[in-house]
């Protein structure tokens, strides 16, 4: 395959998941939303490793450091999920309500 | 066509029609499932693309824990009592266009690329997990015990807030 297609996939799905994020109220499918755009990138990441490995030369050697980049990003994801379901659980004990419009008291 | 270009496009209508799926159903129920489509025809593409290590984690960390954390939580959470309240049109319609734009605008600064055209190399022993063990454990070593430290604190990070304070304990 072209490496065209993976970027297109990797748009659509991006564009996609920064549609829901301004689109919906409950904060667990806004929270799901940024999980997808990240996934849609990590994919773009290990697509361009692959277009590395297959230009050859010096280029090569930096497809592996990519993979091991996207490891890490999953790591950080991982640990980010947790804090963050953990502010939501909070949210929703002290406002009784996952409505991400009851944030904005925040602003006064 | 060959094989990987019909998987190609089957896992990547799977994926957006999933996509659309997390986004525009009422249930949060029905978005975790969909999500839980999206991270497997992800795997796919790492399996596709001969990345078998990250295909694995994938499946492992995404589909396997933090989709369980996020079920656990939508089951916590009654939603019944406070169904959502939906959105303003006005603002559904601006977000729609704004995300649309952005993907137009991508998609056009993109598609001129001299590389686009370049193909993907095939059946190159890079994604697998000898090679990468290899550097992940020879010049990553520093950055891996950090991760472990990162997950340490955020254990205990989600532990105190998600703690539930004295005056609130009925």
């Amino acid at each position: 395959m072209e490496i065209k297609w993976y970027i297109f996939l990797s748009i659509a799905l991006f564009c996609i998941g920064v549609i829901g994020a301004l689109t919906r109220r409950n904060s667990i499918i806004v929270f799901m939303c940024i999980e997808l755009m990240l996934n849609s990138v990590n994919l773009l990441l290990v697509a361009f490793s692959k277009m590395h490995v297959s230009a050859g030369g010096p280029a090569a050697f930096g497809a592996i450091n990519s993979q091991i980049f996207v490891f890490f990003i999953m790591i950080v994801a991982a640990a980010e999920v947790s804090v963050g379901l953990a502010i939501i659980v909070m949210m929703y004990r002290n406002t009784k309500s996952i409505d991400i419009n009851f944030l904005n008291r925040l602003k006064n | 066509m060959l094989t990987t270009q019909i998987l190609f496009w089957f896992l990547s209508a799977l994926a957006i029609i999933a996509a659309i799926g997390v986004v525009s159903s009422k249930n949060p129920i029905y978005s975790v499932l969909w999500l839980i489509i999206v991270f497997f025809s992800i795997s796919g593409f790492y399996v596709l693309m001969n990345a078998q290590f990250l295909a694995i984690v994938n499946l492992i960390v995404y589909a396997g824990a933090i989709m369980v954390l996020f079920t656990f939580v939508v089951m916590f959470i009654n939603l019944n009592e406070h169904p959502e309240i939906p959105r303003n049109v006005y603002i559904k319609a601006a977000g729609l266009i704004a995300g649309l734009c952005l993907m137009i605008v991508l998609i056009g600064a993109l598609s001129k690329s001299a590389d686009n055209n370049t193909k993907l190399a095939i059946g190159t022993t890079v994604g697998l997990i000898k090679s990468l063990g290899n550097v992940l454990f020879n010049e990553y070593v520093v950055p891996f015990e950090i991760s472990s430290i990162l997950f340490l604190s955020a254990m205990v990070g989600a532990v105190i807030i998600g703690k539930r304070e004295k005056e609130q304990a009925i």
